[in-house]
């Protein structure tokens, strides 16, 4: 027992790594502040124009979320990381990052934001546009919130899985938690760092996970 | 010319001749990965869902751990810990266990937790009139509780399968030399993107399909308001 602790969470490794996984975790909660609400903001618009409801429009809405669903992430990022250097456009890290997770993203949040427009009654609408709202305003002040409202525990677990999904901003050299956890561990030989990042995203995701949990319990109970 | 450039740079007819069978290897490595997770995956969820509903406090306790810990952690920072953790252990595995092992535990995770809301959704009269007709409790859920709950769970069942079974890229951090894996390698060698658009439509050509058909089963399947 004694033998698997100094192997797996060495106190004195634990100590010098430290500062530098605390410089990572920061990196992870800046790199979640940037991917969040570009994910949100995207998803919002394709569901906006979706309820548009123009034919053509929509079929090419369904293309792009289908088209973004089916390709995993880590496809993404690291075709637009190692492809456009080839035809002559170097592109920061954190700017493949930003593009890879608005494409991924914005199409899982823009699934989530129509079903939450879907189920707002027609007779909301109707009864906006009557008080002579225009159709910006109807969608701003009366759709979108209840929308939202009714679609909360899917976009708190979405927002959850675009969390964990910043580990892969790792695999582009971006020193988030995994990234730094990694590189410790190279230097010291060690698994330390790496339980510990382990440790650091189970301690705070863990609440949400709860919350989340508690939402859907409480959504099957209504029915 | 700008479009031949981009056509040279990114579908190279020489070199996807030359890399095409490396993606072929990693998309049988990518499909065998897929599969074995999803089996175990799901057969993982469904088990320690029907063990959850026998209501022993300390295994749900244990179930509830496992579930939450699967769900918080990042999949890709439990392939890095299984791979280059255990082997400290004295537990050294390869890529593809490592991948495996990771992703099922992580989609077990979710599986019981969507199978253990189907269960609870189904009204307590049906468990009672079963067992009043003499049923032992576990008949009862194999026979009258499951069906019922698994068809409630399909919809969201299969949009966390897919997302889940997309993570097999993961494994190329760990050099498996699946799609991703080996298109990258080959881009590398060739100078050249066109393995990635290679491997790019490889995953296209694997996952659609199971995309729309998730979209079809969300309308087949709906819950009933």
């Amino acid at each position: 027992m004694e033998a698997i602790f100094q192997q797996f969470l060495n106190p004195a490794i634990a100590a010098k790594v430290f500062p530098y996984l605390l410089q990572g975790l920061g990196t992870t909660f800046l790199l979640s502040l940037l991917v969040v609400p570009l994910g949100l903001a995207g998803g919002l618009a394709v569901a906006v124009l979706w309820s548009l409801r123009r034919r053509r429009l929509n079929w090419l809405l369904i293309c792009y979320v289908d088209f973004f669903r089916a390709f995993p992430p880590l496809v993404l990022l690291l075709f637009i990381y190692f492809g456009f250097p080839f035809i002559g456009i170097d592109i920061p890290a954190i700017f493949a990052v930003a593009i890879g997770f608005l494409l991924n993203t914005s199409s899982y949040y823009g699934e989530i934001f129509r079903a939450g427009i879907e189920s707002v009654p027609r007779g909301q609408w109707e009864a906006a546009r009557s008080t002579g709202l225009s159709w910006a305003r109807m969608m701003l002040h009366v759709v979108v919130p209840q929308a939202s409202r009714n679609v909360l525990p899917d976009l708190i677990s979405n927002t959850l899985e675009v969390v964990k999904l910043t580990t892969l901003a790792s695999v582009v050299a971006i020193p988030e938690l995994l990234n730094a956890a990694r590189n410790a561990q190279a230097l010291t030989y060690n698994p330390t760092p790496i339980v510990i990042a382990a440790l650091m995203y189970l301690v705070l995701l863990w609440p949400i996970v709860r919350v989340i949990s508690r939402l859907e319990h409480k959504a099957v109970a209504v029915r | 010319m700008e479009l031949d450039r981009l056509v040279f740079t990114f579908f190279n007819l020489e070199i996807a001749r030359e890399y095409w069978p490396d993606i072929v290897k990693g998309f049988v490595i990518t499909v065998r990965l897929g599969l074995a997770t999803i089996a175990t995956g799901l057969a993982l969820g469904l088990a320690l869902a029907m063990l959850r509903s026998f209501q022993q406090r300390a295994v749900n306790w244990l179930i509830v751990l496992y579930a939450d810990a699967f769900r918080a952690l990042p999949p890709l920072m439990v392939i890095i810990i299984l791979f280059f953790a255990f082997p400290y252990a004295g537990l050294p595995m390869s890529a593809f266990v490592a991948t495996w092992l990771s992703l099922s535990l992580v989609l077990g995770a979710f599986a019981e937790e969507i199978f253990w809301a189907g269960i609870i959704s189904i009204p307590k009269g049906q468990y009672e009139a079963a067992r009043s007709t003499g049923m032992s409790a576990g008949w009862t859920l194999v026979y009258v509780i499951l069906p019922q709950a698994v068809r409630l769970t399909i919809p969201p069942l299969t949009n966390r399968t897919i997302a889940i079974t997309k993570g097999t890229a993961l494994g190329s951090v760990v050099a498996l030399a699946e799609i991703l894996g080996s298109a990258h390698s080959a881009s590398s060698l060739a100078g050249n993107p066109t393995p990635l658009t290679l491997g790019a439509i490889a995953y296209l050509v694997l996952f659609i399909p199971f995309v729309i058909l998730g979209r079809w089963v969300e309308t087949r399947f709906a819950w009933k308001r």
